[in-house]
């Protein structure tokens, strides 16, 4: 796992995020998220507003967004607790970011299944343009990191950026993709195999044949 | 109440019993680093498995299973001792091997467990894992390389502080116990995760390096920082002691001290009043003994002599003392020194009467001039535990920071004859409801107030008295059940102009008032007392005198002698009855035991262990039924409320960094 650290307190960081507070629409969103529990366990929340929060501070930075100390503080008092509840829940989920990151965070999964179709490759074309864990790229656009399984193995070797999972990478697709987003276009996302929708089996069906034409029960033949 | 069967042993258990908690009745001996009887069940180490039939083929983590009807529980089996082996083998392969320079070394758990449940040797051989140490404040040393994730020092904060200080923060193998920022643990309670902790993580900061367990003699001792008796045990070595540790006593402390109960006791050795000193020439010179007693004899008091009990005294000097005013033919006796005057007549009325242990069942509480947090943190901790039953909890006084919901209704004490709707509800409502009146009520002239308002609120009921009076000294309750209480408090001592005045390590009486008398101070500290006295002499501190104690709730509770008086000094009693003979009276007693049965043959109830009876709590007492006025906070520093605290180096390093830090922080900006 990646070693992760909060970034340092310091005057400039209270500084600079010391007076942060949401905007009217994570406001709203931070409410609705807060009212989906009973009353007085506002801090069941903490989760999404950590997410709202990021996402705000993503959108003002231009890029994926982090969460300076200030910001979590601000969400501890927005929920009425301590902040180290909260701040324990910012650094357990990998998710969240607790350093400055790029416009495009580039997660890598590296592990087995991933490693096995071709992830070394793809690793590859990430340092190339210049990508480095836990460094943001000089031009501002690339945050890497290489993560543990994210569960797309059938269409391994795969990618996160930011919200969507790019897959069935080679280097030449993983490539495009980055080439499309450093000009601002949106890639498709998902699968990069063409011909193939999600995650069905690549070649023919192996196995729940039945299923094809109907939702098949298979109860009886166990 | 369900069957279960430990090793073969059929057993009755509780119902809602762990699987843990049937095999410890059971006598088996579970291994253990996370679960604690009084904290919330983690479940993370993995210590305690056992083998349970019925349920899945693997070891189960008992501490977190309930016992249930029926259940077959092995803990002797090959399965349960490989399991454990395996866990110890997993909790030891980040652990580091410095038990050798480890403070917790020879009361460790780890090394404990390790030595019973672990295997011969490491098969481990790659890097270990290292932590860097985390701040925690002047009592707390972290060397966080040997925490094993327990999470008891974070449950400690949470729930039995009631200040979320402590967390876990990442996960996995990057997991690191820290406070936010690392800032200081600032709880009045907080050094009890140090005995929580079951390795060296987290260890005494002013005791690291000092000394090894097997070294120290342990005395069990009562603890006098504040009024409620916790019950301590000093490790001492040679003439000093090293340390306070709590002792098991559920109706007093349960197993926790405050700070300033384990932090205070290197003030022992400081500022030491070990020599006699007399005033010549306005300049207190050093004498011996018999000039002292010469010119105490010289100022001929008979019957003009008055003695003030200070805060930290046992019942056998106050008792000796009174003895010899009474010999003296004199009974111009007080404890409180600040002045205070409410009635003690009744001492019902001035006692905690739903008990300690009692008060944490209470679902409606108003608390009048207290702020428990500084006053008994242990009180403190038994509220925080009714509130979270449910209880609602009012506070008249000026505020402070609650651990817990509560409503405060203003700090004069007016406020009182004004209550609102929401807490006449409340304590209409409550089956249990409690008035606790605080130091500041005491000072503010609340106490009859305070006791109308518990019989008009319903307090008292079959089997449930809740008037509780809440004092800050620990002589206190001996000293009124001793008769240490003028009608008038200390002006009538003022009044009677005494030729001689006896204070008693009283530190905090307004000297200036007894001008003509001459002041002799039978102290251990050099503080106040012994800054206006014209005759000091030394005497013994709580530590170096065996002693009977009583606290707030009336509990009388005796304590052992851990260690000498340094220097000249000699303990209180033998210093009295020396007095006596140099005045010429007749005391009745030449040992300590004879004083000791002297004192009992006179107050019966101080002979007991326990509960005293006061008898039934009276309808009213003398004193003003409708008080006005600021309530004051009469502690102004928790950390330095005697004059042993005073003297402590780490008690003054806690009122700088915790308490006066973040002031001095503010004005720096």
């Amino acid at each position: 796992m990646a070693a992760r650290k909060i970034a340092p307190d310091t005057p400039e960081l209270r500084e600079r995020w010391g007076s942060w507070t949401f905007n009217e629409e994570t406001k709203a969103k931070a409410d609705k998220a807060i009212a989906r529990y009973p009353e007085g366990r506002q801090r069941s929340a903490t989760m999404p507003l950590l997410d709202l929060a990021q996402r705000q501070v993503g959108a003002e930075t231009n890029t994926q967004g982090w969460l300076p100390l200030p910001v979590i503080e601000y969400v501890a008092a927005y929920l009425d607790q301590p902040v180290i509840r909260v701040l324990e829940v910012a650094t357990f989920y990998t998710m969240y970011n607790l350093e400055p990151v790029g416009k495009y965070h580039v997660q890598v999964c590296g592990t087995t299944p991933c490693m096995l179709r071709g992830s070394d490759e793809i690793i590859a074309t990430c340092k190339k343009r210049g990508m480095t864990a836990g460094h943001v790229s000089d031009d501002g656009l690339w945050s890497f990191t290489e993560v543990e399984c994210m569960g797309n193995c059938a269409t391994a070797p795969m990618v996160q950026i930011n919200d969507d999972n790019y897959e069935d990478l080679t280097a030449e697709r993983m490539d495009a993709v980055l080439d499309a987003l450093a000009k601002g276009e949106q890639p498709k996302t998902g699968t990069q195999e063409p011909g193939r929708h999600t995650s069905e089996p690549a070649g023919a069906l192996s196995s729940l044949k039945e299923m094809v034409e109907e939702n098949h029960d298979y109860r009886g033949e166990w | 109440m369900p069957k279960v069967t430990v090793d073969g042993q059929e057993i009755e258990v509780p119902a809602g019993a762990t699987v843990l908690q049937a095999c410890e009745l059971a006598g088996k001996e579970i291994p253990r680093f996370c679960y604690h009887e009084r904290l919330s069940i983690a479940g993370n180490c993995r210590m305690c498995l056992v083998e349970v039939k019925p349920g899945p083929p693997k070891p189960q983590a008992s501490c977190a299973l309930p016992a249930t009807d029926g259940q077959e529980i092995r803990t002797d089996s090959e399965m349960v001792k490989k399991a454990r082996e395996g866990v110890m083998e997993f909790l030891l392969i980040n652990h580091p091997l410095d038990c050798p320079i480890c403070d917790q070394g020879g009361e460790c758990d780890l090394q404990d467990q390790s030595v019973a449940y672990g295997r011969g040797g490491s098969r481990y051989h790659e890097s270990k894992r290292a932590v860097t140490a985390k701040n925690m404040g002047p009592l707390i040393k972290t060397i966080m390389t040997r925490c094993i994730h327990c999470t008891r020092c974070v449950r400690f904060s949470e729930e039995i502080a009631g200040v979320d200080e402590i967390g876990a923060l990442y996960r996995g193998e990057d997991m690191q116990i820290t406070t936010y920022l690392e800032q200081a643990a600032k709880h009045e309670m907080s050094a009890n995760v140090i005995d929580l902790c079951p390795v060296g993580a987290l260890t005494s900061r002013p005791y690291a390096y000092e000394a090894r367990p097997w070294e120290l003699k342990k005395t069990l001792s009562i603890d006098v920082s504040d009024a409620i008796g916790a019950n301590i045990r000093l490790d001492s070595r040679g003439r000093e002691v090293l340390r306070a540790l709590p002792r098991v006593n559920d109706d007093v402390n349960e197993e926790w001290i405050s700070d300033k109960a384990r932090y205070q006791v290197d003030g022992l050795t400081r500022r030491r009043l070990d020599k006699v000193w007399v005033r010549k020439d306005a300049k207190l010179a050093q004498a011996s003994w018999a000039e002292a007693f010469d010119t105490i004899a010289a100022a001929k008091p008979g019957a003009s002599i008055a003695a003030v009990a200070g805060d930290l005294l046992d019942c056998e000097t106050m008792f000796a003392a009174k003895a010899l005013l009474k010999a003296s033919g004199s009974d111009l006796i007080e404890s409180r020194q600040t002045g205070m005057d409410y009635d003690c007549a009744n001492l019902a009325a001035i006692n905690f009467n739903s008990t300690l242990a009692g008060i944490e069942t209470a679902d409606a509480v108003l608390i009048i001039g207290a702020n428990l947090r500084w006053e008994a943190p242990l009180v403190n901790v038994r509220l925080r535990k009714a509130a979270k039953r449910g209880a609602k909890v009012f506070v008249v006084g000026p505020e402070w920071e609650t651990t817990y919901p509560a409503t405060f209704l203003g700090a004069d004490a007016s406020a009182l004859g004004n209550l609102p709707a929401e807490l006449t509800d409340a304590f209409k409502a409550a089956e249990r409801p409690a008035v606790i009146l605080g130091a500041g009520g005491f000072a503010a002239g609340a106490h009859a107030k305070a006791l109308s308002l518990a019989h008009e609120l319903g307090c008292m009921k079959d089997g449930w008295n809740g008037f509780n009076a809440l004092h800050t000294a620990a002589a206190r309750m001996g000293a009124v059940m001793l008769g240490f209480a003028q009608k008038g408090g200390i002006a009538d001592l003022v009044a009677a102009k005494p030729k001689v005045l006896l204070a008693l390590g009283a530190d905090e009486v307004d000297f200036t008032k007894f001008d003509g008398s001459l002041k002799v101070y039978v102290g251990h500290h050099g503080d106040k007392g012994a800054h206006a006295a014209d005759i000091i002499l030394p005497a013994s501190a709580f530590s170096e005198k065996a002693g009977t104690y009583v606290n707030t709730e009336g509990r009388v509770q005796m304590a052992d002698k851990a260690v000498f008086a340094p220097g000249d000094a000699r303990e209180d009693w033998t210093i009295l009855r020396a007095l006596a003979d140099a005045l010429g009276v007749t005391v009745g007693f030449d040992s300590f035991d004879q004083l000791r049965a002297a004192m009992i043959a006179e107050v019966p109830a101080l002979g007991e262990e326990g509960l005293a009876d006061y008898g039934a709590l009276a309808a009213s007492v003398a004193g003003n039924t409708s008080p006005s006025g600021q309530i004051p906070s009469p502690i102004k520093d928790f950390y330095l409320t005697n004059p042993i605290a005073r003297a402590s180096v780490v008690m003054q390093q806690c009122s700088n960094e915790l308490l006066l830090g973040d002031a001095l922080k503010e004005a720096a900006e």
